[in-house]
């Protein structure tokens, strides 16, 4: 029995999210972090600390520092001491981690959060740090070059590839609040059921994949149950405007479907919490009632190695 | 709206029992040369496979954890290791919680299984130190802070003082652990460190590195991984050899540094272990669990973490360590593979001690399997003594 | 006013190759071009030591033309020096011939409208090389037909096999140490001590770091604490670290700045080592143009009661 709704054991929902991007440079990430947990757990009526569980996504590659993620825990008010995990990657997978820790009942509300100061290095050199060692890294081939390369493919298969902007690095943080259940509808008036979340991986050359599919979000799709019925909006985490094309033919969104109303990666690409954030958009168009079943989509590694697909739905309205 | 959300929880949930059906872990080294990184972790999941008799398509997810990416200087490095791990098409999660992110990978995939969304998941840790250097990773400068004064045992070491004059341990306790924990690595092909001329008299005289902490009173820095699989009761039942059951499983985190921090028994760790001991209906730490595999990176946190994790009163941990009773031939024996003193590729350490704590209680430790082991306790521990991670497993499902 | 600092992250990996790898780059270096055969028969160059999409282990290993074609490719216009060539060039994904997957390298191009996909291509091997993907300089265009019948089995064996490459790997950071702490510094650089205050539990924290970290909540009063304080607990150091300049055996103490509700850390000096002790009074001692302290020293106080600091310990 593998990754559908039908199969998990109980409800949850985001219930807050907050963010910030581009704020003061002159902010550490723990500084950058604190206004926006504070903001989040007030939507929820939690005080710091007092979520059942915390899970947190960053890069010590982003910081320039290991162990980085150990002081945005500051922000936390970690005490009493809290059950805690933290992922090294972007914050949907946080989220992700906090969305099993609830259904399996041995939490009912989760803080989730994401933290990077991408503008601290150079991207063009640090994402290269990502890909093979041995015989591509040596290369420096950095992701406005890989993002070509995957336009091309697109191109010359035959897909239009519209002109438009790549993303728009900045710093940034993101939370959001998870709940389970009657503590869901407690903290908030339309929480955004959880109907499924599924990610999925494909090898890692880029010659060994077809740069013109995305098979793994399709998969991811299916398993999170994207299928079932239509959507009425989509966030998705496209770095240039091949992959948004990519990733619509594979989560089959229809000329009717809103995409990416938040502006996305073009407008502000906080690394490692921009994909959190697309779950956070998807759940607040929920939440103000723009929406009643919103898919968010989040990606990882170069040329959309990785991808998460969350399916968010709003309680039918009478 | 699906009619799911008819049945509103929070009624009671009923997570599917975790079983331990295969372990696997590397012969571990200062220097791994003879394998790349994919080839390491691979050599950890294939043994770990074949204990179970599953292969790669029985495995529906995988969770990968380790300390830094700075270690061996490859960001993510899940991505590039999807293809040794077989996980193309498959979800991959990435842990990292400092030191004790082995022991976190495992319960990260343990509530996969748990929470039913997969039937059965394996957890990989690694730490590969010989592709950079262990005290670079660690002590790389920060602008505008002083520098590190001391290394990784200074960082310790004034911690072991305050134990000591808390308590008011005779000096000579240290010793003993060390001299325990290398002799049992001698039974143990896998570990690190194989000392056959070790003698009680060479640690004690053992050059005095960070007083009070001795250089054979540290860990090594090894290359090296370990992978579980983990399944539900469909899967254990199928399980070619006895499987361990987890019974309770906690994580907890502390903040860096804090006023009121107790560096010696610091309190994450004791809720952690209190959170294990409730879950596994444990009342009597020292009476029901017949052997831990705890995460001692210097000497004297045996006795620390024997009181830290309740298994000696206050003060009294040393005493434990004294009398021999965590020796393996000891009632509660303590890091009979020869722990983290014999064997320390950081990611994979806690991960190590939690698979050991397996190991024992499905009677496969081979000669450093303690005899009737029913319960067993695994711990990892990092960061500035602030992350916490434990299961406890035993040899019976829970409840059963 | 923020400050800001640059931070060099820099180190020469050593990678061991494993089997596979070993050949393929010792195969460079002899000009030969070594992929790796698949249980269902595809060549995979790079080769890779597990299939993919199986995971199977892939040992199976055949020499491939040094001639291909472009499957994709993308213009550089920033050939920054850790790149393969020094003028704007083409990155390519060339699936040389034999092969059934590409590899990633560098193009000399003249310029964008010089590179099309399906274009014909060749390695130019770079002059001094050492088993490693840069003994590639690049790939050049090239007018021949692709040949098929290229794939011939190899053993993989070759006299003097690299084993281990090092990868050297330098990233620049600017860090920024946040508001709470350039406040902190700029106070240190007058030779004054300050702290932060929780608003909630009233904990002096020394460095502040903008946050209580048990509360959860910013801080922002400013409180001088010490200059005085107690060693709560402390090694003595009798092995030379590689990054510091400083003489063994010392003692690098925890100390407990008189007004501070925990210990920071810092070297005692002025004092033997084995004389040092806890509840020992000392005082930070500054030397040149330095911001921090560079060491603390005996104040010749009598010592503090061991439960006036235990709680900080």
């Amino acid at each position: 029995m593998t990754g559908h709704l039908r199969a998990t054991l109980r409800d949850i929902a985001v219930v807050a999210f907050a963010q910030s991007v581009a704020p003061d440079p002159g902010l550490s990430e723990t500084e950058m972090l604190l206004p926006v947990l504070t903001d989040v757990l007030a939507q929820a009526g939690l005080a710091p600390g007092e979520a059942d569980f915390t899970c947190s996504g960053s890069s010590d590659y982003l910081a320039g520092r290991p162990f980085s993620f150990t002081m945005t825990l500051d922000g936390v008010g970690a005490w009493p001491p809290v059950a805690e995990s933290h992922v090294e990657a972007d914050g949907a997978w946080a989220l992700y981690e906090a969305w099993v820790k609830l259904l399996t009942g041995d939490a009912d509300t989760a803080l989730v959060y994401a933290c990077g100061k991408p503008t601290a290095g150079d991207l063009e050199d640090v994402l290269t740090r990502q890909l093979d060692p041995c015989c591509t890294a040596p290369l420096w081939p950095g992701p406005a070059a890989l993002a070509g390369l995957q336009a091309q493919a697109l191109a010359d298969a035959g897909g239009t590839v519209p002109p438009g902007p790549g993303s728009t690095v900045v710093d940034g943080a993101a939370a959001v609040v998870l709940a389970a259940g009657d503590r869901a509808r407690a903290m908030c008036a339309r929480p955004a059921w959880i109907h499924g979340i599924d990610h999925r991986i494909e090898p890692h050359a880029l010659g060994v994949r077809d740069l013109t599919r995305s098979p793994s979000t399709r998969l991811a799709a299916e398993r999170a149950g994207a299928f079932e019925a239509p959507v009425d909006t989509a966030e998705l985490h496209a770095s240039h405007p091949a992959q948004e094309v990519i990733l619509r033919r594979e989560l089959r969104l229809t000329d009717d479907v809103v995409v990416t109303p938040s502006g996305g990666a073009p407008a502000a690409d906080p690394v490692m919490a921009t994909g959190l954030i697309r779950i956070g958009e998807a759940a607040d168009r929920i939440r103000r009632g723009e929406s009643d079943r919103a898919l968010a989509h989040a990606t990882s590694g170069p040329c959309l190695q990785h991808n998460l697909v969350a399916v968010l739905e709003g309680e039918r309205r009478p | 709206m699906s009619a799911v959300h008819a049945v509103h929880a929070t009624h009671a949930v009923h997570k599917e029992p975790v079983a331990v059906v295969g372990i696997g872990q590397t012969k571990h080294a200062a220097a791994r040369r003879d394998v790349s990184i994919a080839g390491l972790v691979r050599e950890a999941a294939r043994r770990a496979l074949d204990d179970a008799e599953l292969d790669w398509t029985d495995i529906e997810a995988v969770v990968l954890g380790k300390a830094p990416d700075f270690f061996e200087g490859v960001m993510m490095p899940e991505l590039h290791l999807a293809d040794a791990l077989g996980a193309a098409g498959k979800p991959v999660l990435r842990v990292h919680t400092a030191g004790s992110v082995g022991g976190s990978t495992a319960l990260v995939a343990a509530n996969l299984v748990a929470a039913r969304i997969h039937g059965t998941v394996l957890a990989l840790a690694f730490e590969k130190q010989s592709e950079s250097n262990a005290m670079w990773g660690l002590s790389l400068p920060v602008p505008f802070q002083p520098p590190l004064l001391a290394g990784a045992g200074g960082f310790f070491a004034p911690h072991v003082r305050a134990y000591i004059r808390r308590t008011g341990a005779p000096p000579g306790v240290g010793a003993l652990v060390a001299y325990k924990d290398r002799r049992n690595a001698l039974k143990n092909p896998y570990a690190h460190l194989h000392e056959h001329g070790i003698t009680l008299e060479k640690v004690r005289s053992s050059p005095m590195l960070w007083d009070p902490v001795r250089y054979s009173e540290t860990c090594p820095s090894s290359d090296g991984a370990c992978a579980v699989v983990l399944t539900g009761r469909a899967g254990a039942a199928r399980s070619p050899h006895p499987p361990a059951w987890l019974h309770g499983g906690a994580m907890r985190s502390e903040p860096t540094l804090f006023a009121g921090k107790d560096f010696v028994s610091p309190r994450a760790g004791r809720d952690c272990a209190a959170d294990v001991y409730r879950q596994a209906g444990i009342t009597d730490p020292r009476g029901e669990i017949d052997v831990a595999e705890l995460y001692v990176p210097f000497s004297w946190y045996e006795p620390m973490w024997l009181e830290n994790l309740g298994f000696a009163a206050e003060g009294e941990g040393w005493k434990l360590t004294e009398s021999g009773a965590t020796a393996l031939d000891g009632d509660l024996p303590v890091n009979p593979s020869g722990g983290v003193l014999s064997t320390n590729p950081i990611g994979a350490s806690g991960l190590i001690r939690f698979a050991e704590a397996a190991l024992q209680v499905r009677g496969r430790a081979g000669e450093h399997q303690v005899d009737g082991v029913r319960r067993a306790l695994g711990h990892a521990y990092g960061g500035g003594a602030q992350f916490f991670a434990m299961w406890l497993v035993g040899d019976r499902p829970p409840g059963g | 006013m923020a400050l800001t600092a640059p931070l060099v992250v820099e180190f020469p990996f050593t990678r061991s190759l494993g089997p596979v790898q070993s050949a393929f780059l010792t195969g460079l270096r002899e000009r030969t071009v070594l992929g790796v055969r698949t249980a269902d028969g595809r060549v995979l160059v790079p080769p890779a030591e597990y299939d993919p999409g199986t995971a199977e282990e892939l040992r199976d290993l055949v020499e491939v033309g040094s001639t291909g074609t472009v499957t994709t490719w993308s213009w550089e216009p920033d050939p920054r020096p850790k790149r393969p060539l020094r003028t704007p060039f083409a990155w390519v994904l060339v699936r040389l011939d034999g092969a059934d997957t590409a590899l990633l390298h560098a193009l000399d191009a003249p310029g964008p409208e010089a590179v099309h996909t399906g274009m014909r291509v060749r390695i130019r091997w770079a002059a001094e090389r050492t088993g490693a993907i840069t003994d590639i300089a690049c790939f050049e265009p090239y007018g021949g037909e692709e040949r098929r019948a290229h794939v011939t089995p190899h053993s993989g064996q070759f006299a003097d096999p690299v084993t281990v490459l090092t990868t050297p790997a330098r990233l620049d950071y600017t860090y920024t140490p946040g508001r709470a702490q350039s406040r902190h510094l700029d106070a240190l650089a007058r030779h004054r001590i300050t702290g932060e205050r929780c608003p909630a539990c009233r904990k002096v924290y020394v460095p502040p770091r903008g946050v209580c970290p048990t509360c959860g909540v910013a801080t922002a009063e400013e409180v001088d604490v010490g200059p005085r304080g107690t060693v709560t607990t402390f090694c003595v150091v009798n092995i030379k670290a590689r990054h510091l300049d400083i003489d063994v055996p010392y003692v690098y103490a925890h100390i407990a700045l008189d007004g501070a509700d925990l210990a920071l850390h810092g070297r005692i000096a002025g004092i033997p080592c084995e004389q040092v002790r806890m509840g020992l009074r000392v005082e930070p001692v500054w030397t040149g143009d330095g911001r921090h302290p560079d060491h603390y020293r005996p104040t010749g106080e009598p010592d503090a009661a061991y439960d006036t600091y235990k709680g900080l310990l």
